[in-house]
Formats: structure tokens, C-alpha cells, sequence
């Protein structure tokens, strides 16, 4: 017994250690290596290319290079032609941290695109601030993102305006007076946006049934949504990724849970309806872009989008063009490389016509812009409405 | 109090699961002293294998047009599942613990640990980390008591893990393959004197248990909706958990384990708050070492020197 007893010490120190090297995991692969000085001007993306957010990462950078590939079939900027390389994050922000070292030091990147989710750009914006090389995130919605220093930026709207939308849409559309939470406590941008969404909603004089969490990664929603279905809610706001998103409809269908979903752009994925299926529709999401109802700047990106990838691009593919597509315009204002320069021109962009709507960067380096709210039915995405900010 | 009960079914259809992982602890322990840490990556291949199985057999094309899964299919899913982590299960200790089998004892311990995080990144390359929803192998129908909902995958989850467990205590306490199994738990040593083939035991061991991690795998894809390469660590850590809780080496034990932090875990989420749910497993581990080392329904083995 004495032995047994020192072996399960040793057994659950070992199992503590294992865990924590599980987490950090390995590199991951990346692109090229020719450097930025010759005739390519070299843009870093980081983006989580893999694992459960793998999506936003795949479908943004889809986006980025077609973006890039449409600049320099016109010419590229300042005699030069822009190359994309990207480096995967996996999800993990010190995955993010690293590839952000490696994209301004193996990679000899001019500025950084990325990333998708607030978490994952807070750690990169860091690295690229104390580099002193401008980064634009084209979809963190986090407040904290662009606080982190004068060389980040992003071309999209932010969490508390998001909140606001879906809180008016909440009350004043869809008529209902108690919401219950159901957030993403590991997730800086599921917190945020859950706290926007709560304060708007009470102000508008709605009543937060009960506020319930998971983390991320979890896959048992049960216990809260039996908590969920035994309070007088009307709909349940899921301010998360659409992995987990996809399961909680799911297990809310199983309990009879019979209220209809509300959340953000984190919803915005096609697996969403894959792991979701018939128990997501009738949910409401805010995003930046419906492609059913859109300028012709839009539907011309849908359209390459299709004929490039063969598939439907989500919206935060289309704020990864914008991102890009900005990107690339503060680099011809600049007319040189230099990141002084060209930090100072991105902060000046102004009215850019973007796929997902008119660009303006204010002092705080984000862009003001309005938002849709989409409806899920037979597993697609419909333009319900738009609210302006 | 209808909210109550469905927690509880909730908890005792999680606490199955785990249940049916810690089997494969407790007999690898109470054989040979080894907490098989690769055995949470083994439920992790059993579920994939389901998920490549059934989509093998045209699951996805049955959906759209709105046809069930056959149940003689689900069994073969069940079967395939099952087959391929034995199999998995004594390769893994013919090649990583057979070899050290006489090195001290952490020696093994340390070799598990490693072919554990070498599945974990193998399942993430191959199989890729994005979840996956699992397949509806059994088609989910509703029933509602007095507020209370029960699926038939719930019951389906209770159903497969008692004929589980009864086979299992069938096998260890009825045939020649168990009474060997018991030998050898006994003392390695003299179980050889007396003629029984220690090798193919310890791998009928290893089969076994990691048969019934399969299972677990196929009935978490099914209860909990989507899959990823890294579902094993957490639960698996779990069901370590439950395994020491009933007393590990024991097979009851194991059960009743499973059971109490399937509910515990449930009941932390739904009244104090889901962000304990896995802390309180880890508060019961402690709570056990200090007070009853041994577990539940562990006892204590003199160990004459």
C-alpha cells in the first residue's frame, strides 16, 4: 500500500506536468523565406489555419491572398509586389505570440495582418507594438485589441457596438423582454461581448434572466442549459465560436429547450450548420456582411470569392480582403516600406471603400461601421437587417 | 425537483462514460501497478474509428435523405471501434511497456506518458484538429416524464455500459482468461510458476480494456455532439480520477467511481457554477488520498516483505 500511495503521487505530479507540455505543443509549418528587402514587399498573417476556430483562419486568409493577388495583377504598390506569409496559430495565443516573433524576424515582414479572434490578436498586437511594426486585425471585435499600442489597427466594428445591435434587435424586433447568458468565460471576446449585450439590453429595460458559462473547448452544455430552460427566458444570447455554438443548439434541442439562439460574428462559419444542423435555425447573429444583400463592390467579391474557391466567403473572409485591401493602399500613400511611414498612413485612411462598407480609421485606430443581423434558416444565413452605429 | 432529476440523468449518463475509461485503468493497474496514461488517447481512437466506420458505410448520405442508421450497422461501428483499440491497446504494451517491464517502476510510468502526447499530436495530423460533429449512428427520439427529458441515446449509453460491465465481471470471475487475469493481479511471479501464460494475460488485459474505451468513445461522439484529438485528456484525466476514487484495481470500484464524478461534476454545474465543473473532480481526488487512500471500495493489500 505504501508503494501504491507513492505511485499515484508520482502519477498525478507527472499527469500535472504532462498537461501543461500538451498545451504548449509544437511549432507549426510555415511558408517562404525570401526576405523583404528585393522587389517583394512581404505581409505576415497570422492566423489559427488549424484546430476549433481552424475556419476563421482558413477562409480569412483565402481572402488576404486573393486581395494581394488582385493588387499585383494591377501592378502591385511602389514598383514592388506584395507576398503573403502565413504562419498557423492553432487557436492558441502563444502559438500567436511566436508566430508574430517569427513573421517580423525569420520572415522580415513590413507590417502583420491578423488575427481573427481578440485573444489571439491581444498576444500578437503585443509583439508587433514592442516591434514597432503595424499590424491590422481584420475581425478582432475586443475593445483591449487596438489599446495595446499606436501600431494596431482594425478595420471592423467593436463588441460594445455589436452588443448594442443585437440588444436592440433583441428587444425592439424580436420583442422579448428576459434573456438568459450563456457565455464563453476563457474567452476575452465572448466576455466582452456578453457584457455589452447585457449592459445595452437592461438599459433598453430588458431583464438578463440568469447569466450562465462554459469554457472553451468544454462539450457538455447540459447543466446549464437545464438551468437555462428552468428560468422564464425567452432566448438565450451564445456570444461564442461557432464550434461550441453548434453543440449548444444541439443539446437545447435535446432538452426541448425551444428558444431561439442570439450571438455575434463569432457564429460565422459553415460548420455552424454542420454541427449544428436543423437545432440552429431560427437563431439570429450579428455580423459584418450578409453576402445576400450587398453593394456591388460586395457581390463582385462574392463572386471572385466563388470562381477562385469554389465556395460561399463568410464575412470575416470579407474583412479579410478589406484588411488587406487597406493595407495595401497605406503602403502606396506612404510610397516607402518604412513602418513610421506607413503606421502614419494607416492611421490617416479615410472613406475606403471596402467590401464590408466605407473604411474610416478614428484616433483609436478602429474603423466606425454598421452592422447586420443574420437569420438562420435551412441551414443558411439571411440578411434580416441592418443597424447602423 | 424536475430540474434536479434531469441533472441527475445527465450526471449518471457522463458518469457512464467515465465509468467505462476507468475499467481500462483499473485493470491495467490491479495487473501490473501501471497507471496506463496512454489509455485516454485509446477512447480518443475508438471514437474516430467510429466516426470513419460509420461514415465508411454511407452514414452521411442515409442523413439526407432522412433514412435511419440500421441498428445491425451501429453494432459493426460498435464492433470496428471496439476491435481497433484492443488492437491498438496491445501494441501499444508490446512495444512501450513490454521492453521495461523489469525497470523500476517509474520507468513505465514516464513511457506512457510519452506514447500518450505522441497519439495526441499523431490524432492531430491525421485526423486533424478541428471537432467534428459524430455521426447520429443511433437516431435520437425524445421521451418527456413529468418535465423530465430522456433520449434513447441516454438509455442506449446505460444500456450498452451495464451488458458491458456485466460481461466484463462474467469474464473475470467465470472463465479461465479472468481466474488468470486474478493470478497474475496477485503476484506476477508466481502466476508464471504456476504455468499461466503472464504475456498473453497481460495483452488480454490491455484488449479488453481498451475495447471498453471504444465504447466510451462511441457513447461520448453520440451524448456530448463533437469530437477533437484532444477529448481524451481531460476526460481520461476523469476517469483516472473515478478509477481511484472506487479503488483502483477494483472493477467495481471503478463503476461506482465513474458514477459519483459523473454526478458530482453534473450537479457542481447546474447549482454552484459550470466553472467548477471540472475543479471539483480534482477536490474529490484530494479529498480521497487524504482520507481513504485506498478508495471506496479499495482495500488494503499487506504487502509481505
Amino acid at each position: 500500500m505504501r508503494l501504491d500511495r507513492r505511485s499515484l503521487i508520482i502519477a498525478l505530479a507527472s499527469s500535472t506536468l504532462f498537461g501543461a507540455v500538451a498545451c504548449k505543443g509544437g511549432s507549426s509549418g510555415g511558408g517562404g523565406s525570401s526576405s523583404g528587402g528585393g522587389s517583394e514587399i512581404v505581409l505576415g498573417h497570422y492566423a489559427s489555419m488549424t484546430g476549433s476556430t481552424a475556419h476563421f483562419g482558413q477562409d480569412t486568409d483565402k481572402a488576404v491572398r486573393m486581395a494581394v493577388d488582385e493588387v499585383n495583377a494591377a501592378g502591385g504598390v511602389i514598383g514592388k509586389k506584395l507576398k503573403v506569409v502565413t504562419l498557423d496559430t492553432r487557436g492558441d495565443s502563444a502559438e500567436a505570440a511566436n508566430a508574430v516573433t517569427r513573421l517580423i524576424d525569420v520572415e522580415k515582414s513590413t507590417a502583420i495582418l491578423g488575427e481573427v479572434a481578440s485573444s489571439l490578436s491581444l498576444a500578437g498586437g503585443r509583439v508587433a507594438q514592442r516591434r514597432k511594426i503595424p499590424m491590422v486585425s481584420p475581425s478582432s471585435t475586443n475593445p483591449k485589441v487596438t489599446e495595446v499600442g499606436d501600431y494596431v489597427f482594425r478595420v471592423c466594428f467593436l463588441d460594445p457596438f455589436q452588443g448594442k445591435v443585437m440588444a436592440k434587435f433583441a428587444k425592439e424586433t424580436l420583442k422579448v423582454e428576459k434573456v438568459a447568458i450563456l457565455k464563453d468565460v476563457k474567452n476575452d471576446y465572448s466576455i466582452g461581448l456578453s457584457d455589452a449585450f447585457k449592459e445595452s439590453f437592461e438599459k433598453l429595460g430588458g431583464k438578463i434572466a440568469v447569466e450562465q458559462s462554459y469554457g472553451q473547448g468544454d462539450t457538455d452544455f447540459s447543466a446549464q442549459l437545464t438551468a437555462i430552460k428552468n428560468t422564464d427566458a425567452q432566448a438565450i444570447f451564445v456570444p461564442g465560436y461557432y464550434a461550441e455554438v453548434g453543440a449548444i443548439a444541439r443539446t437545447a434541442e435535446r432538452l426541448g429547450v425551444k428558444l431561439p439562439l442570439l450571438g455575434g460574428d463569432g457564429w460565422d462559419a459553415p460548420d455552424l450548420f454542420k454541427i449544428g444542423g436543423d437545432a440552429i435555425n431560427g437563431s439570429y447573429f450579428s455580423n459584418h456582411f450578409a453576402p445576400d444583400a450587398a453593394t456591388p463592390k460586395a457581390q463582385k467579391f462574392v463572386a471572385d470569392f466563388k470562381t477562385k474557391y469554389g465556395m460561399e466567403p463568410t464575412g470575416l473572409g470579407a474583412l479579410g480582403y478589406d484588411a488587406a485591401a487597406v493595407l495595401a493602399d497605406a503602403i502606396k500613400r506612404a510610397g516607402k516600406t518604412d513602418t513610421d511611414a506607413l503606421r502614419a498612413a494607416l492611421a490617416d485612411t479615410k472613406n475606403f471603400e471596402g467590401v464590408t462598407g466605407s473604411i474610416t480609421i478614428d484616433p483609436q485606430r478602429n474603423a466606425q461601421k454598421s452592422a447586420v443581423v443574420l437569420k438562420i434558416e435551412g441551414g443558411k444565413a439571411k440578411f434580416a437587417a441592418t443597424v447602423a452605429p | 425537483m424536475s430540474q434536479f432529476l434531469q441533472q441527475v440523468i445527465n450526471g449518471l449518463s457522463l458518469g457512464s462514460i467515465y465509468a467505462l475509461i476507468a475499467l481500462g485503468y483499473t485493470m491495467v493497474y490491479g495487473i501490473l501497478k501501471l497507471i496506463n496514461f496512454a489509455h485516454s488517447e485509446v477512447f480518443m481512437v475508438g471514437a474516430y474509428t467510429g466516426f470513419y466506420t460509420a461514415g465508411a458505410l454511407g452514414i452521411e448520405g442515409m442523413e439526407q435523405r432522412g433514412a435511419a442508421f440500421p441498428l445491425y450497422l451501429a453494432l459493426v461501428v460498435l464492433m470496428v471501434a471496439m476491435g481497433a483499440s484492443a488492437l491498438l491497446g496491445v501494441l501499444i504494451e508490446r512495444l512501450a511497456y513490454r521492453p521495461v517491464r523489469s525497470a523500476p517502476r517509474l520507468t513505465p510510468l514516464i513511457t506512457a506518458i510519452g506514447v500518450s502526447l505522441l497519439l495526441q499530436n499523431l490524432g492531430m495530423l491525421v485526423f486533424t484538429p478541428n471537432p467534428r460533429r459524430y455521426p447520429p449512428i443511433i437516431k435520437e427520439v425524445r421521451f418527456e416524464l413529468g418535465g423530465v427529458i430522456v433520449t434513447n441515446v441516454k438509455l442506449t449509453i446505460f444500456v450498452v455500459t451495464l451488458a458491458l460491465m456485466l460481461g466484463l465481471w462474467y469474464l473475470v470471475q467465470r472463465t479461465w482468461t479472468g481466474r488468470a487475469m486474478r493470478a497474475v493481479s496477485v503476484n506476477l511471479d508466481a502466476a508464471k510458476l504456476m504455468g499461466i501464460d503472464t504475456g498473453r494475460t497481460i495483452s488480454a488485459t490491455f484488449a479488453i480494456g481498451s475495447a471498453l474505451a471504444a465504447a466510451g468513445g462511441i457513447l461520448f461522439g453520440l451524448d456530448q455532439i463533437t469530437i477533437n484529438p484532444l477529448m481524451g485528456t481531460l476526460t481520461g484525466l476523469k476517469a483516472f480520477v473515478a478509477a481511484v476514487l472506487g479503488g483502483i484495481g477494483n472493477i467495481p470500484g471503478a463503476v461506482v467511481g465513474g458514477l459519483l464524478i459523473g454526478l458530482a461534476e453534473q450537479l457542481v454545474a447546474g447549482y454552484v457554477s459550470p466553472d467548477y465543473r471540472d475543479a471539483i473532480t480534482f477536490v474529490i481526488l484530494i479529498v480521497i488520498l487524504i482520507l481513504r487512500p485506498e478508495g471506496i471500495l479499495g482495500v488494503v493489500r499487506q504487502e509481505k516483505v
